[in-house]
C-alpha cells in the first residue's frame, strides 16, 4: 500500500470524517440546477475566504493607531515586496464581494429560491448582505485617510439626527466625543473580530442549511410551491433527475471561482491598491470627501433628498428596508417560482438595479457639489470675452473673482450645482439677473452683501451678453404687453 | 443514528437534570456578574461626557482682524498620544466688530450642519461652501442654500484677559452640539428665519441704477 494511503488511513481511524463529508457532497441535485446561475453563493463565500487570508496578512503590518496607521499603509504599499499587491487584492475583492453577493441575492430573488422552506436561509442572507456592507464601511475607516476621517464625521452626523439618543449614539460609534485614535481602535475591533466572526458564524449556518434543505430546483412556470408537499416533489425530482452534486455541479463553481479569483487579482495588479488619500489631518480642509464604490448611491441620494425630509428619511427607510427583506420569504412564500409569472419580482430587481446604478453613476462625478477651486482653475473662454465693453470685461472679472463658477459652467468648465450660464441672457432679463444676483433663490445664495453696486452693475451687464448671436435676449413679457396697451 | 444510552433509572435521571439546572444558573448567575461591568466598559464614552468640554484658548482676541473670518485649529481637551494629527481641530473664528467682547466673535465648527464635511470659507463672496452635497452658508453662519437645515454650529465663546476661549471637546451634530452644556448660541437654530435675514441684506442694497454707458450687445 503506498505511504501516503498509509497517512490517509491512520488520520481517517481517528477523525472519522470521509463517511459524514461523502454522504454530504454526494447528495443529488436537480439536473436543471447543476447551472451557470448557480455559482454566485460559492463564489461570495470563495471571496469571503480571500478577504480572510488577505485581511490577515496585511494584519501582520497595519497599525491601528490614528497616530500610525497611514504611515504602515504607506510602508505597505511602497517598502514591503507586494505590500500593495496584498492591499489591492483585499481592497478590490472587498468590492467583487459587495458586487457578487448583490447579484447572488438577485439571482436567488428571481428564482424564487426564498420561498418554503428556504425562509430562515434566505433571512440569514439579508444578515449576511448588510454584515458585507458593514465590512466595507468599516473597511473604509481602517484605510485612515482623509476619506476615512469625513467619512466617519458623515456616520456621525447621521447618528446625531436619531431623537433622543443621538448624542450618546455618537460617543458610543465614535469611542468618545471625536473622531481620534479610540475611533479607529473600535473599528479595528468592529473590522476584524466582531463583524466577521459573526458573519463566519451566518455562512456556516446558511451553508449547512443549503445542504440540509436542497439546492433550489430549477424554477418552471406552474410548479407551485405548497408547504403540504413541496418537500416531497423535490425529494422525488433530485432522485429522479438529479446529479450528484460532486461533480456533477460543482466543477462550474470551482471554474467560475477561478474566474472570479483571477478578475480580482487582474484588477489589483493592473489598478492598483485603493489609497490611502492624504493624510488623516482634519486641519487640512482642503479635501473632497467621497466614500468607496459601494455606497456612492447613498452619497447621491442624501445631496438630493429636501432638507426637511432628511432626518426621517435616514431614520426610517433603511429600518423599513431590512424589515421588507426580512418579511419577503413569510410573505411569498409559496405559489409561483418562476420569473415568468412574477412581474412584480421582475420589475423590482430591475427598479432597484436601474436606480442604484443612476445614483451610483451621478456619484461618480457629483453634479451638486462646488468645485472649490473652479474660480481660480477654470477660466472664462476666450471667445466669450471677445468684443465686451471694459464695463462687461469688468463684470467677468467680478463673475470670476466672486467664486460664481464654482456653481456655474462656462464653455464646459466650473460647477453643476447652478445652471451652466453660457446662454444666461437668453433666459433672463436684466431685472431678473439682477434680483438672482442680489437675492439669490432656487438653491442659489444672496449675494447681495458681497457685491458692491458697482460690481453687481459690472456682473449684470456681463452677464447680458452671454447669448448665441442667433438667439434673442430674454424679454419681460408684461412690457410686450404694456407697450401694446398704449399704442 | 447513535442512541447513547443512558443507565440507570428515570428518577436518577431527574435528580440529575436538576443538577445540570443548577449548574447552567451558576454559569448564568457568574456570566451576569462579570458581565455587567463589561457593558459599564462599551458604554463608558457615553457615561463620561461631561469632561470632555473645556474651555481652550484660541490665541489673543487682537490674532483677529475685525471683519474678517479666518481658520483656527485648536487641541482636542480629551486626547491620547495614540491620536496622531486627529487631535487638532479646525474650527473658523469671525470678528464681526472692532470691540473687545465676546458677542465680537463668533466661532464656528468646521463641519457642515448637512453631514459633517468640512466647509470652506471664501472671503470674496463672503460664503462657506461644503465640497461634499453644496451645502453653503452666509459669513454669519446661516444657511443660504443647499441640503442643510440648519446655520453653521458654532462654539460658545468668552474673553479671558485679552485671550478668546472656546468651549469645546465634541463633534458637533443634529442633536450633539459643538458646546453642549448650558444654552449657547451653537445649541441654537438660526435666530432670524432667512427671509428676515435676507430682508436684512437687501435693506442694506443701495438701489440699483442702470449704466448710461453700457452697450446692449446685439
Amino acid at each position: 500500500m503506498a505511504w501516503y494511503k498509509n497517512i490517509y488511513d491512520w488520520l481517517e481511524h481517528r477523525l472519522q470524517l470521509e463517511g459524514p463529508i461523502k454522504h454530504e457532497i454526494m447528495h443529488p441535485v436537480p439536473r436543471k440546477t447543476a447551472s451557470w446561475w448557480y455559482v454566485f453563493g460559492s463564489a461570495s463565500f470563495v471571496l469571503l475566504m480571500l478577504q480572510i487570508v488577505t485581511g490577515i496578512l496585511l494584519g501582520l503590518v497595519y497599525a491601528p493607531s490614528a497616530a500610525h496607521a497611514w504611515d504602515s499603509l504607506q510602508v505597505l504599499n511602497h517598502d514591503l515586496p507586494l505590500g500593495w499587491f496584498l492591499r489591492a487584492m483585499h481592497g478590490w475583492g472587498s468590492n467583487f464581494m459587495v458586487a457578487v453577493v448583490l447579484i447572488h441575492m438577485a439571482q436567488v430573488f428571481l428564482f424564487g429560491a426564498h420561498k418554503y422552506p428556504r425562509e430562515l436561509t434566505w433571512v440569514l442572507g439579508v444578515f449576511m448582505l448588510l454584515m458585507t456592507l458593514g465590512m466595507a464601511f468599516t473597511g473604509q475607516v481602517l484605510r485612515f485617510d482623509q476619506d476615512s476621517y469625513w467619512g466617519l464625521g458623515i456616520g456621525a452626523s447621521i447618528m446625531g439626527r436619531v431623537p433622543f439618543i443621538g448624542g450618546p449614539l455618537v460617543h458610543l460609534m465614535l469611542g468618545g466625543p471625536m473622531i481620534n485614535g479610540a475611533t479607529l481602535t473600535r473599528f479595528f475591533a468592529l473590522h476584524v473580530f466582531v463583524i466577521p466572526g459573526t458573519l463566519l458564524a451566518f455562512t456556516a449556518m446558511h451553508v449547512w442549511m443549503v445542504l440540509k434543505l436542497g439546492i433550489n430546483e430549477w424554477p418552471t412556470p406552474g410548479r407551485i410551491v405548497r408547504r403540504e408537499t413541496y418537500i416531497a416533489e423535490y425529494t422525488e425530482l433530485a432522485h429522479k433527475d438529479g446529479l450528484p452534486f460532486v461533480p456533477g455541479a460543482v466543477w462550474k463553481d470551482l471554474v467560475f471561482s477561478a474566474a472570479i479569483l483571477f478578475a480580482v487579482a487582474v484588477c489589483a495588479a493592473v489598478f492598483g491598491p485603493y489609497g490611502p488619500t492624504g493624510t488623516p489631518d482634519p486641519t487640512i480642509i482642503a479635501t473632497v470627501p467621497k466614500p468607496d464604490f459601494f455606497f456612492l448611491w447613498l452619497y447621491t441620494v442624501l445631496s438630493f433628498l429636501p432638507p426637511e425630509l432628511e432626518t426621517p428619511f435616514l431614520l426610517i427607510v433603511p429600518p423599513i428596508a431590512v424589515a421588507i427583506l426580512v418579511a419577503l420569504p413569510f410573505v411569498a412564500g409559496v405559489g409561483e417560482k418562476s420569473w415568468w409569472r412574477r412581474p412584480v419580482a421582475v420589475f423590482s430587481v430591475m427598479f432597484i438595479a436601474i436606480c442604484f446604478g443612476v445614483f451610483t453613476h451621478l456619484g461618480t462625478y457629483t453634479p451638486w457639489s462646488p468645485i472649490m477651486n473652479a474660480w481660480s482653475g477654470a477660466p472664462i473662454p476666450v471667445e466669450l470675452l471677445h468684443n465686451r465693453t471694459p464695463l462687461e470685461r469688468q463684470g467677468a472679472n467680478v463673475l470670476q473673482q466672486k467664486q460664481c463658477r464654482n456653481c456655474h459652467q462656462l464653455g464646459g468648465l466650473g460647477g453643476q450645482r447652478g445652471p451652466a450660464l453660457d446662454t444666461v441672457a437668453t433666459r433672463l432679463t436684466e431685472d431678473q439677473l439682477i434680483r438672482q444676483v442680489l437675492q439669490g433663490g432656487g438653491n442659489m445664495p444672496a449675494y447681495g452683501a458681497a457685491l458692491s453696486p458697482a460690481e453687481t452693475t459690472a456682473l449684470v451687464a456681463y452677464l447680458k451678453t452671454l447669448r448665441p448671436h442667433y438667439q434673442p435676449p430674454a424679454v419681460d413679457a408684461s412690457r410686450g404687453v404694456v407697450a401694446m396697451n398704449t399704442k | 443514528m447513535d442512541e447513547h444510552p443512558v443507565a440507570g433509572a428515570a428518577e436518577d435521571l431527574s435528580r440529575r437534570t436538576f443538577l445540570m439546572k443548577v449548574g447552567i444558573a451558576l454559569n448564568a448567575a457568574v456570566a451576569l456578574a462579570i458581565a455587567t461591568p463589561v457593558v459599564a466598559y462599551l458604554l463608558g464614552p457615553v457615561i463620561k461626557r461631561k469632561e470632555y468640554l473645556q474651555w481652550i484658548a484660541l490665541g489673543s482676541a487682537d490674532d483677529f482682524a475685525a471683519g474678517e473670518t479666518k481658520l483656527v485649529s485648536f487641541q482636542n481637551p480629551f486626547s491620547n498620544s495614540w491620536d496622531g494629527a486627529t487631535a487638532q481641530v479646525p474650527a473658523y473664528v469671525r470678528r464681526t466688530g472692532t470691540g473687545s467682547g465676546a458677542s465680537d466673535f463668533t466661532v464656528f465648527a468646521i463641519n457642515c450642519a448637512h453631514l459633517g464635511c468640512p466647509v470652506r470659507w471664501f472671503k470674496e463672496s463672503q460664503l462657506f461652501m461644503c465640497p461634499c452635497h453644496g451645502g453653503v452658508y452666509y459669513a454669519d453662519g446661516n444657511r443660504a442654500s443647499g441640503p442643510p437645515e440648519r446655520g453653521l454650529f458654532t462654539y460658545e465663546v468668552k474673553l479671558d484677559n485679552g485671550k478668546l476661549l472656546i468651549d469645546a471637546g465634541q463633534i458637533p451634530t443634529l442633536s450633539n452640539r459643538a458646546s453642549a452644556d448650558g444654552p449657547c448660541s451653537g445649541g441654537e437654530w438660526p435666530q432670524e428665519p432667512a427671509e428676515k435675514a435676507l430682508a436684512n441684506i437687501v435693506k442694506t442694497i443701495e438701489p440699483y441704477k442702470p449704466n448710461p454707458y453700457e452697450s446692449p450687445r446685439g
